[in-house]
């Protein structure tokens, strides 16, 4: 048995000496011929979430940026070109963290400005703050609004890239059908449930047998008479909002850094609103009704089909009309506030795509100047333009205005800068609340919790979590 | 006495066979579990070192609702699905054992569900369980009935993932008939020439030649059952939806460890979770101690 084991030894032994001088050699011979010729370009990896035409336009910023760090080498031999190379991944909040957890991050990453508080308080991210203040930053360029964004517990953590805002959206055509003026949407809450009860159409079979469609909320007909043709509005449609209804009614879901407010008088007024919409249609009917749609990028989607005339949509829905409901005739305006708190106007949910360094970063430096490149008024047009989104910088060329195929882009920039713009809260504990109150909000649209009760519930359970949260970060700044 | 050279050789070579198995073993299984007793016992955030809070998380767990619901979930579908998928592949497998034409294209049929990924079967019944346009409702609506509106209804939401995955009880199915097809002829000869009809010959013949298999089969599912994720995960969200009615308990340790980053609690449910399985694996044995008969 030895004879052959020795043997074999020898022959790996041979082998791994052979590989271990060639690969010298060839480390040599690539190094001279760098040092002879050009430097060597520094390598970025650089994260990013968006794949279809999104994605396209951030390839075309990468290319721009590679070219002329290319152009630049190629005039000054001593300068070392960074190269960014563009990953596209999806599901990019875990596998960001777990690669960071790793101890392999990319040297940037384009993220969600949501997720901002939750990295930072988990030690994921680079202070932008001390490599801003070396390259001049100048926060004043940008809306107040998203710059804040990126910052957080008074450090600065990303920079907004492509920033959103969300309007009341609705469906020209069927205001028109119902005898609505669609060049007067609504301005108030009230105006807007009026008009919601009208754009809301019904079979109905009428003792003889015969169909007829009427509208209105029909209270008087049994649920096995009518059948929803057409709904005005659905507080669930689309889903992503369903947590933030209490912006518009000046509810907020957290009061300062120690306090959850999710039982608030107005966030409670809010939800009973939502929950007004289950009792005039019916839980069983909604339910029914919206099973029937599609996901909202698609052409069977609540709005793009016709079967929702008013819903609350981000800057975005230019791109899926354009998509999936080419002839549709939509108009734009912002979310109605109650009546009797005018100061509410202008509510809007304003999010953005942001740039963070990973903790960790093999080239921070490098990513900072991608960052900077990026953050030119020039490159951030081409790319809010290339998305179809509006910037996130004060000035705007007139040029942008012009080329932009959103006819309603100025109002969804107007939103974002108001004073009303509001955003998710910054928290660590952020999913762990989305999910209670989503399925409080399940609970209410279903009427089987008074919103004050399971709004109440959430508040308790998550002021325990935040104090859990607070205690762990506090034992963790003792360690 | 000392071992002879050429023993000590088989014993090294031996050894040395193993050694890919029991280092896969080491590194992905035995570490792993190590490590999340250790964790279940800290606050740990994968992204910073692990801060040591002794049994917190456990207790915690106990006060959690969420825990509890979850645990409930996980329950109310294992014993659905183990108990239909129990009865629904002994019965095709005896359907299937008999002797009629074309039964190669019936065990075929039967079989393929089982063969389709999890996802891909998911996305399948979704559509199936549409409230408004599905076929299940289509169906039922021809029959007269008005169907619930199935995923979207919490009363009907995990009924409709149980019988989603008796659907796909092929494999099960399949290792009866193996089962099936090892009873000896002349013990049905023995009982016929008895007198014993078919429901006699299937409880005193059939059940108890097979009950190593049936054994087996069960043992599996309880398993599979209480690690049920993707199937709830990809038709209501990571929520549950309905109401939480389909927050299955890995779904649950999921939104803990990688959604909120709580990974030492979710080393610790990780924990609880091995433990029940255990003692239901265990509870499973000690039952067929006395009801599984491995005589021939």
């Amino acid at each position: 048995m030895k004879g052959p084991l020795r043997a074999l030894s020898h022959r790996v032994s041979a082998l791994a000496l052979i590989t271990a001088v060639a690969s010298l050699v060839v480390t040599a011979s690539s190094g001279c011929s760098t040092s002879r010729d050009k430097q060597a370009p520094r390598h970025l990896t650089y994260w990013e979430k968006w794949t279809g035409f999104e994605g396209e336009a951030m390839d075309a910023i990468v290319d721009d940026f590679n070219a002329k760090e290319a152009a630049h080498a190629k005039a000054d031999p001593n300068y070392a070109p960074i190269e960014v190379e563009k990953v596209t991944i999806t599901k990019i909040e875990q596998k960001l963290l777990i690669a960071i957890a790793g101890g392999n991050p990319p040297d940037l990453a384009g993220h969600y400005s949501f997720a901002v508080a939750a990295y930072a308080d988990h030690g994921a991210l680079t202070d932008l703050g001390p490599l801003l203040a070396k390259s001049g930053f100048d926060r004043n360029r940008y809306i107040e609004h998203y710059v804040q964004l990126g910052e957080h517990r008074g450090k600065t953590w990303a920079l907004p890239l492509v920033p959103a805002s969300t309007a009341l959206v609705f469906n020209k055509r069927l205001f028109q059908e119902a005898g609505l003026d669609p060049d007067h949407p609504p301005t108030t809450i009230e105006e807007f449930d009026a008009y919601a009860e009208k754009l809301t159409k019904w079979e109905v079979t009428l003792p003889s047998g015969e169909k007829q469609i009427q509208s209105g909320y029909l209270p008087n007909v049994p649920a096995a008479q009518k059948r929803l043709l057409q709904a005005g509005f659905l507080p669930g449609e689309p889903s992503w909002w369903l947590t933030g209804w209490g912006d518009f009614f000046g509810g907020r879901l957290i009061d300062g850094p120690d306090t959850i407010s999710t039982a608030n008088p107005a966030n409670i007024r809010a939800f009973e609103w939502v929950a007004s919409y289950s009792n005039k249609l019916g839980v069983g009917v909604i339910k029914r009704f919206r099973s029937g749609f599609g996901n909202s990028s698609s052409p069977q989607s609540a709005f793009l089909s016709g079967k929702v005339a008013m819903v609350l949509q981000g800057v975005w829905i230019h791109n899926y009309i354009e998509k999936y409901a080419p002839g549709l005739r939509w108009g734009a305006a912002p979310f109605p506030y109650p009546a009797d708190r005018p100061e509410l106007a202008g509510t809007t949910h304003a999010e953005a795509d942001v740039l963070m360094i990973p903790k960790g970063s093999a080239h921070p430096n490098e990513a900072l100047a991608f960052m900077q490149y990026a953050s030119t008024q020039a490159v951030l047009e081409k790319l809010c333009l290339g998305q179809q989104k509006f910037t996130p910088l004060v000035s705007v060329s007139d040029e942008f205005w012009r080329a932009h195929p959103n006819p309603y882009i100025r109002l969804f920039r107007d939103l974002g800068v108001s004073k009303n713009a509001v955003n998710i809260p910054k928290t660590g504990i952020w999913n762990e609340y989305n999910r209670e109150l989503g399925n409080a909000v399940d609970l209410i649209q279903s009427l089987k919790q008074p919103p004050a009760q399971a709004l109440a519930e959430v508040q308790e359970k998550m002021q325990a979590a935040l104090d859990r949260d607070t205690k762990i970060l506090a034992l963790r700044q003792a360690q | 006495m000392k071992a002879s050279s050429l023993d000590r050789a088989n014993r090294r070579n031996g050894l040395l066979f193993c050694l890919p198995w029991l280092i896969g073993l080491s590194v992905f299984l035995i570490y792993p579990l190590c490590a999340a007793l250790y964790y279940s016992l800290c606050d740990y955030s994968v992204l910073l070192p692990p801060v040591f809070i002794g049994l917190d998380n456990y207790a915690g767990l106990m006060r959690d609702p969420l825990f509890w619901k979850s645990l409930g979930n996980t329950a109310y579908f294992a014993a659905g699905s183990v108990t239909l998928g129990l009865l629904v592949s002994l019965s095709l497998a005896l359907l299937l054992n008999s002797k009629v034409k074309g039964l190669g294209l019936y065990r075929t049929i039967f079989f393929l569900p089982s063969l389709m990924p999890v996802v891909a079967s998911s996305i399948l019944w979704m559509w199936m369980y549409n409230g408004q346009s599905g076929l299940i409702n289509t169906g039922l609506h021809s029959l007269g009935v008005n169907g619930p509106a199935w995923l979207a209804d919490p009363l009907w939401s995990k009924p409709a993932i149980i019988i989603m995955a008796v659907w796909g009880a092929g494999n099960a199915m399949v290792v009866y008939l193996a089962g099936l097809q090892d009873v000896p002829t002349s013990l049905y000869e023995a009982a016929l020439i008895d007198g014993a009809g078919f429901f006699q010959r299937l409880i005193h013949v059939t059940i108890p030649m097979i009950s190593p298999v049936i054994y087996f089969n069960v043992v599996l599912s309880i398993i599979s059952g209480f690690q049920a994720f993707t199937q709830a995960f990809i038709m209501t969200g990571s929520t549950g939806a309905p109401e939480r009615s389909t927050l299955f308990y890995v779904l649950n340790l999921y939104n803990v460890g990688f959604q909120d980053l709580r990974m030492g609690y979710a080393s610790a449910m990780a924990w609880v979770l091995f433990v029940i399985i255990l003692l239901l694996t265990l509870a499973a044995t000690k039952l067929s101690q006395r009801l599984v008969t491995y005589d021939r």
